[in-house]
């Protein structure tokens, strides 16, 4: 039984200029300890799935039109989409069973307070632990990701530590109560590669230690490549591609992500090997294309695809691609 | 036949080099106090030399606060450096007969500068930032050529149409304002711009950082085709190392301030000679799921600028250190042809190359 199961979610925007259809019927799963890799440009619903998840969705203008967001916990499924989220229910969900890290941790974290009391907060709140306790415990989960002498740094603000520390401290304070969900957007985009790379690692021992499942947002495929088992790829609001990682990056199927792929340098490509970009740009999210949303940008697009979405479906077992050159 | 001799005994740089720096440092003065004193100095440039090739692309890379940026802007002299030499071959001010005259960027006139900013431009990383909203796309393209006396009228935006069009834009996009474009299409009109004054080198200041991935695609081969058409010279400035493999003849790696290796692109990244350069290729993750090589984790965060360690100023990161790195700052050489490193135990340290599959 999957851990999170959504079914055909829709989270739509209505702004002046018209509705931006930001996340547009997406189903995926994810099974528990498992790490699935959410792959997509800015723009492709990303972020705003994982936000519509955690009952973040700022409203107005945002609004969850339909589908369902179910949950499992402690054997029971809840469905998400349908709970208050300003609600007790989702409060206690948040946080606890289902936490988030971000890709610039200087926006999350609040600069008055020092990181212990941050993480103090979650667990006090969630944990019904002493502030004794809570403290003893805060320094813990600082030590456990690797930031150095925890005992002087959980007394420090968060501009006290550099961004790899403060990233730290985020995954700190977002695993301080054992959540059986992770969803990360993003979280080593802001950082250097080297220090990109520790933080990787720890998110990988973690995973294992905690058994935790991730939701691991990004843009870059070296990162996918690097910790999910399973890939999505979204495009303007919509899953194009979804796949075990090995699948995607020896067999990919949907022209999008072939596009991908091709238009990345690789270390294992000669040096003069062209590069062969997407060409065109996103379309507007406001009023996109009629049928396929990459129709416009696709070497393979056809009368069909201008006129009729195609519908994800599996190419092989466990490989399911929306594409009207496979249906 | 007089002045030719003549140039060529004045001349520094070896025939193939378009710039030269030397002995190049930018140091901030950190202040404090309600008195401003000065309490220290943040050496984001400290004592380089290089140079670059005609018709080439010298990649610079390193991680942030390890000065690549302020290198570039320090050689276009958009700040005055502390010290040093930046030698350029200008064509604009040759004398009469001559190809080029070299001028030190760094010690330059205002009436040169004036003329070297029509041969050395750049291109910013932030396509939203650089561009004045209130400016229509041909004005923004056309401008340097009318502050530069060079045209007008109607002839101004025959150039600009023409330059549109190089960078792949359509002749109709004139009259629009930079809100109207995609990233990768408002880095293309800042392309354009830098290319308006038909220089000879062009600073490229984390160009594609900022853009989507399927868009770093198009502006990379736009770049090379440029360079192709146009003989330009590249400084091109990064942190993606695959992109700078990609595009670069040759590359340098900066870490605090200095350049810690520079050689030819494929020997740098198979015959890497410096420990830093090693774990920073190691670092990159590999668009690959079947990755077999071994991953070098550098621990602790890099060392603030304005405090540098003793010695080497990569040794507390180092997993190969020893004593005479705690002590000694190790000299900037030559090991192997055009192949230059920072470390005392270059020639005997044996170090993983990048994985190529």
């Amino acid at each position: 039984m999957p851990l999170l199961d959504v079914r055909d979610l829709k989270t739509y925007f209505y702004t002046e200029d018209g509705v931006v259809r930001a996340v547009d019927g997406v189903t995926f799963s994810i099974e528990p300890e498992k790490t699935l890799g959410v792959v997509g440009e800015s723009g492709c619903g990303k972020s705003v799935t994982a936000r519509a998840i955690m009952g973040l969705v700022k409203s107005p203008p945002g609004r969850i039109e339909s589908g369902e967001i179910l949950f499992q916990r402690d054997g029971r499924i809840i469905d998400l989409a349908k709970l208050n989220p300003k609600g007790e229910e989702m409060r206690r969900i948040r946080g606890n069973e289902i936490a988030m890290i971000f890709q610039e941790p200087m926006t999350s974290l609040n600069p008055v307070y020092t990181i212990g009391n941050q993480i103090m907060e979650a667990i006090i709140l969630h944990q019904h632990l002493s502030k004794k306790g809570a403290k003893r415990k805060a320094i813990d989960v600082l030590e456990s990701v690797g930031i150095p002498s925890p005992d002087r740094r959980v007394d420090e603000y968060p501009h006290q530590l550099s961004g790899g520390m403060r990233q730290r401290a985020m995954i700190a304070m977002a695993l301080s109560c054992r959540p059986s969900l992770l969803i990360a957007d993003e979280p080593t985009t802001a950082l250097d590669v080297t220090i990109q790379a520790q933080v990787l690692d720890l998110m990988n021992d973690l995973r294992t230690e905690l058994k935790a499942a991730i939701m691991f947002i990004t843009h870059d495929l070296g990162v996918i490549a690097h910790m999910a088992e399973n890939v999505i790829i979204m495009y303007l609001g919509r899953i194009v591609e979804s796949a075990p990682v090995g699948e995607i990056f020896d067999n990919p199927r949907h022209p999008y992500t072939i596009g991908l792929l091709n238009s990345i340098p690789s270390f294992t490509d000669s040096r003069e090997k062209r590069l062969v970009p997407i060409e065109g740009i996103v379309p507007d999210p406001i009023g996109p294309p009629r049928g396929c949303g990459f129709e416009p940008r696709c070497p393979h697009a056809k009368e069909l695809c201008k006129s009729q979405i195609p519908e994800l479906k599996a190419i092989v077992q466990a490989h399911l691609a929306a594409c009207w050159l496979y249906h | 036949m007089l002045a030719l001799s003549l140039t060529r005994s004045n001349d520094v740089l070896s025939h193939n080099v378009l710039l030269e720096v030397r002995n190049l440092k930018k140091y901030f003065p950190v202040r404090k106090g309600i008195l401003k004193h000065t309490v220290g100095h943040v050496k984001a440039v400290d004592d380089i030399d290089m140079y670059i090739k005609t018709g080439e692309t010298l990649g610079l890379v390193g991680e942030s606060g390890c000065g690549k940026t302020t290198t570039g802007w320090t050689i276009l002299r958009m700040i005055k450096p502390t010290a040093g030499e930046v030698i350029f071959r200008s064509k604009k001010m040759a004398h009469s007969g001559d190809e080029f005259k070299e001028i030190n960027v760094a010690a330059a006139s205002r009436r040169q500068l004036r003329i070297l900013r029509r041969e050395m431009q750049i291109i910013f990383q932030d396509p939203y930032s650089s561009l004045n909203p209130r400016m229509t796309v041909g004005k923004i393209v056309g401008e340097p050529l009318l502050v530069h006396g060079v045209t007008h009228g109607s002839e101004l935006e025959d150039r600009s149409r023409k330059l549109l069009r190089a960078v792949g834009l359509k002749a109709d996009h004139m009259k629009r304002y930079p809100h109207e474009f995609s990233g990768g299409q408002r880095q293309r009109i800042m392309i354009a711009r830098a290319l308006s004054l038909d220089p000879q080198f062009i600073v490229a200041d984390e160009p594609i950082s900022a853009l989507d991935v399927s868009i770093q695609a198009q502006v990379i081969n736009l770049l090379i085709d440029l360079q192709k058409a146009l003989r330009l010279t590249y400084l091109f400035i990064a942190h993606d190392l695959s992109v700078v493999r990609h595009i670069s003849s040759r590359v340098a790696v900066m870490y605090l301030g200095k350049i810690v290796e520079l050689a030819e692109t494929d020997e740098l990244f198979l015959n890497p000679k410096h420990p830093y350069t090693e774990a920073l290729m190691s670092a990159v993750p590999v668009p690959n799921p079947h990755y077999k090589g071994s991953r070098i984790r550098l621990h602790g965060d890099v060392p603030t600028p304005l405090n540098p360690p003793s010695g080497c100023y990569f040794h507390p990161r180092c997993r190969y250190a020893r004593e005479a790195c705690k002590n000694e700052i190790p000299a900037y050489r030559e090991v192997d042809k055009e192949h230059f490193v920072m470390c005392h135990f270059a020639d005997s340290l044996s170090l993983q190359p990048v994985w190529t599959g």
